[in-house]
């Protein structure tokens, strides 16, 4: 069953229990209580199959991950997914396969997303842990406000 | 004459779960150091979970690994009901099975088409195997899909189920419910199927270990939630008795601990270990399907372990079929739990082997202390040692094929580094 047109997917990618890591999942969450018509929000882990089956049925799909490419932590970094996504960008994750190998193989079988962006936050400590660093934490509500303006500006 | 000396040096291990490293040092033609390297961190779970209800125990586990939540909460509710003195019975305890069905679907599906036969075929990854293998690929995703459909329907969601409790379920399905399962997994029994003739048809070293197989063995089923623990080389013990039977122990190189059995040393738990001691429990249709291929009753070639995961997703399929089919939804959704002081223990068989849970409890049911012990770790050891036996038979390769054989040699195995530790990196020194 394919989702409306118009209806956004926004996928927060992370781990509750790795600091850093769960910032795409605190995003959604941020994300979740907000409510129109025009977005569906997922949690998921980042295994890349399980994304590929997540965003299938939707033209319009926003990932947001935590990243680290190097950048000052707290960094966002804004990727379309009709360019290559460079794997060792995800390199905190603990998949093998995740989100840079579940795009590329989208594309290899055309399944790609019409519309697929990746918002990176670049996150500085990815230890077993619950909490944000203070800089990554920052984001939240400025990521999750720059999407849902986004949607709804479009929507 | 001048000795040769040859360091094999991985940094990161490719198309394993996790991040992990292997050294390998080769003197004079022989192998005289192999370590493989898990940095696991504290050990956080077991820290976090102390002061904890009990009834917490499986919605936080169920985070320590993204691919195999349900082995995390099905340890974890054991453990919990082994302590409390409750037995799971009936269809709430078929749903369980049912859950864990789909977990093997996706772990092993994962694990056969994703990253273990691109080693097989010779591309570099999934990706690259899927340009000229396309329809392959796609029935590898369709059935891991199959897998997925069965967890989020019982496990209340896509990742991370949040439907199981100790005692049993938050909510139960009606017969009904379970009807757009039922093309599903018939398909997916179909898809199974072809992937056991399609991996068995892969080009296979001969290369066979005398492992000490541990697994779960149950009097009737193939193992999922119970069974004593068993293995070819004579052990037969309760989940009770295991920290009588097993070490863990710190290693220099690793901060994993390493697991082995105190009478003899390393063992070797997961797919394998369950066919080699429980192919009779298989269903008539995974029994055919093996045999159909030559694979035997028993096996010792871990490069095989791709057939083996094969026969345990046809398995699955069967098995999910058969408990859907014969359903009758359960008067009420879980069994009452009473808590009292007491400790609880607990084997299940994750996709990757068996997972340990140990808990202390007090009289409200707040958790004093927990151990958890993943399949990965209790593997490391033994993949140490069968490296040592393999390296010898390419040790004239150039460094990078015999790179790549030592890095399809741990992949064999399947190892969820994640589960035991976040990094992982590989190298291999000749002198």
């Amino acid at each position: 069953m394919n989702a409306p047109d118009k209806t956004f997917l926004v996928v927060g990618v992370g781990n509750l229990y790795r600091c850093d890591d769960a910032v795409g999942i605190h995003i959604a969450r941020n994300l979740n209580d907000r409510k129109t018509e025009y977005m569906i929000v997922k949690e998921q882990s980042g295994e890349g199959t399980s994304l590929m089956e997540a965003w299938e049925d939707y033209s319009h799909v926003l990932i947001v991950d935590a990243v680290s490419s190097g950048s000052p932590a707290g960094s966002v970094h804004r990727l379309d997914a009709s360019k290559t996504i460079p794997s060792k960008f995800f390199s905190c994750s603990t998949h093998n396969f995740g989100v840079a190998e579940a795009i590329e193989l989208s594309r290899t079988l055309n399944q790609l997303p019409e519309h697929l962006k990746l918002y990176g936050i670049e996150g500085k400590n990815f230890e077993p842990g619950e909490l944000l660093s203070p800089e990554v934490e920052l984001t939240v509500e400025k990521v999750a406000d720059e999407i849902f303006q986004y949607i709804t500006s479009i929507s | 004459m001048k000795k040769k000396t040859k360091t094999i040096k991985v940094d990161y291990l490719a198309r394993v779960e996790g991040e992990g490293g292997l050294f390998i040092k080769i003197k004079d033609d022989a192998v005289v150091d192999v370590k493989l390297k898990i940095f696991e961190p504290p050990r956080f779970f077991e820290g976090f979970l102390r002061g904890r209800d009990f009834k917490e125990a499986p919605d936080i586990t169920a985070r320590i690994c993204g691919i195999c939540p349900v082995a995390y909460q099905m340890s974890a509710v054991h453990a919990m009901e082994n302590a409390f003195g409750v037995k799971v019975e009936g269809p709430l305890r078929e749903l369980r099975r049912l859950l864990y069905c789909g977990e093997w679907i996706e772990s092993h599906t994962l694990h056969i088409y994703m990253l273990h036969a691109p080693d097989f075929l010779g591309y570099q990854d999934a990706i690259q195997m899927a340009k000229d293998h396309k329809g392959v690929v796609e029935r590898g995703l369709k059935l891991k899909k199959a897998g997925n459909a069965i967890v989020s329907l019982l496990g209340g969601r896509e990742i991370h189920p949040i439907n199981v409790r100790v005692g049993g379920f938050y909510k139960v399905f009606e017969k009904q419910d379970f009807e757009p399962l039922k093309e599903t997994l018939k398909w997916a029994r179909d898809a199974a199927l072809e992937t056991v003739r399609w991996a068995a048809q892969m080009p296979f070293p001969e290369f066979e270990q005398d492992y000490e197989f541990v697994a779960l063995r149950h009097a009737e089923e193939y193992p999922f939630n119970e069974g004593r623990l068993v293995s070819n080389k004579g052990l037969d013990i309760s989940s009770s008795e295991y920290e009588e039977h097993f070490q863990e122990s710190h290693v220099e190189h690793s901060n994993a601990l390493h697991s082995i059995l105190k009478e003899r040393g390393a063992y070797f738990c997961g797919p394998m270990a369950r066919y080699n001691l429980n192919f009779d429990r298989l269903s008539k249709l995974s029994q055919e399907a093996a045999l159909q291929t030559g694979l035997g009753k028993e096996c010792r070639n871990p490069f095989k372990s791709i057939i083996i995961r094969s026969i345990e997703v046809l398995y699955a399929c069967d098995e999910a079929l058969r408990i859907i089919e014969s359903y009758e939804k359960p008067e009420r959704p879980y069994v009452e739990v009473e808590p009292k002081a007491a400790t609880g223990y607990s084997c299940t068989e994750a996709p990757r082997g068996i997972l340990y849970h140990q808990y202390s409890l007090d009289e409200q049911g707040k958790i004093l202390d927990a151990k958890i012990v993943p399949p990965t770790s209790q593997n490391q050891k033994t993949i140490e040692d069968v490296l040592r036996k393999f390296v010898p038979q390419y040790i004239e390769l150039s460094q990078e094929k015999l790179t790549w054989q030592c890095e399809q040699a741990i992949r064999n195995y399947d190892p969820w580094i994640s589960c035991a530790t976040h990094f992982l990196k590989l190298n291999i020194e000749r002198t």
